[in-house]
């Protein structure tokens, strides 16, 4: 997440958002925002509807019974189809920016 | 003779634990050192022989170096501290589901309309409005 911060103008120069993602109320989110200092979006799916609807549902990934999200990327094209995924299997590893602005570089 | 403190051991436990503890607000930070954590392995393998040579020159020169059981102490210590930094990496860290229910490209992306950190809404469609693309960052978050 740090990493899309530091090349968010790269995106922005390619006509594309950069949202995150969690199930975190949107008060921990602006407090996670202002101690980081992330600037885009940071999205608030609170019953995980959303996560569970690209299926990267974590079932009781926080432990008693809170559903999270597994940590994945997507990438949207404008017609709103999918155009790049990256699923991790490392919760430590996720998709390093120069990757997705690479797919996005083949759209 | 006055035996000396056997600083070398002490100084390998410490780095033992800086090797420990550095790497979730530090070298987890940047991508290099965080897929694979190489710079805490050699901070765990620099830390582990320092007490190496410690633990041994107490045995070897008792009469110069104290640290026999510390030594011994901090030795077990650091082996039991680098067995739960690799199996939190390689082993717990992959804890999660199969990706095998995710959405793959091609696939439409469910449109969605959420909460930003200012409490203001936000859709998909909104998002895509004059865009040519949009980035979805699933994260586990911190509830």
């Amino acid at each position: 997440m740090r990493g899309f911060e530091q090349r968010l103008n790269e995106f922005h120069q390619r006509g594309v958002e950069v949202v995150a993602i969690s199930v975190d109320s949107p008060a921990d989110s602006q407090k996670l925002c202002q101690s980081r200092g992330y600037t885009y979006p940071f999205l608030s799916d609170p019953k995980a509807e959303t996560t569970r609807q690209y299926g990267v549902l974590h079932p009781n990934g926080a432990g008693e019974g809170k559903d999270i999200a597994r940590p994945a990327e997507f990438l949207v094209d404008a017609t709103g189809t999918i155009r790049w995924v990256n699923l991790t299997d490392d919760i430590r590893v996720r998709a390093r920016p120069e990757a997705v602005l690479a797919a996005i570089d083949r759209l | 003779m006055r035996r000396r403190r056997n600083i070398l051991s002490w100084a390998g436990f410490a780095i033992v634990l800086v090797a420990l503890v550095s790497y979730i607000p530090f070298f987890a930070l940047f991508p290099a050192t965080r897929d694979i954590p190489w710079a805490n392995y050699l901070l765990f393998l620099i830390g582990g022989a320092l007490l190496a040579a410690g633990v041994r020159r107490a045995f070897h020169e008792p009469g110069r170096y104290q640290g026999k059981i510390s030594g011994s102490i901090l030795a077990a210590l650091s082996v039991l501290l680098f067995a739960f930094f690799v199996a939190s990496v390689t082993y717990f860290s992959k804890e999660i589901p199969s990706a095998s229910t995710a959405l793959r490209a091609s696939q439409k992306a469910p449109p969605f309309v959420l909460v930003d950190a200012t409490g203001k809404q936000v859709s998909s469609a909104g998002l895509l409005n004059g865009h040519r693309g949009l980035v979805l960052v699933f994260y586990r978050g911190y509830w």
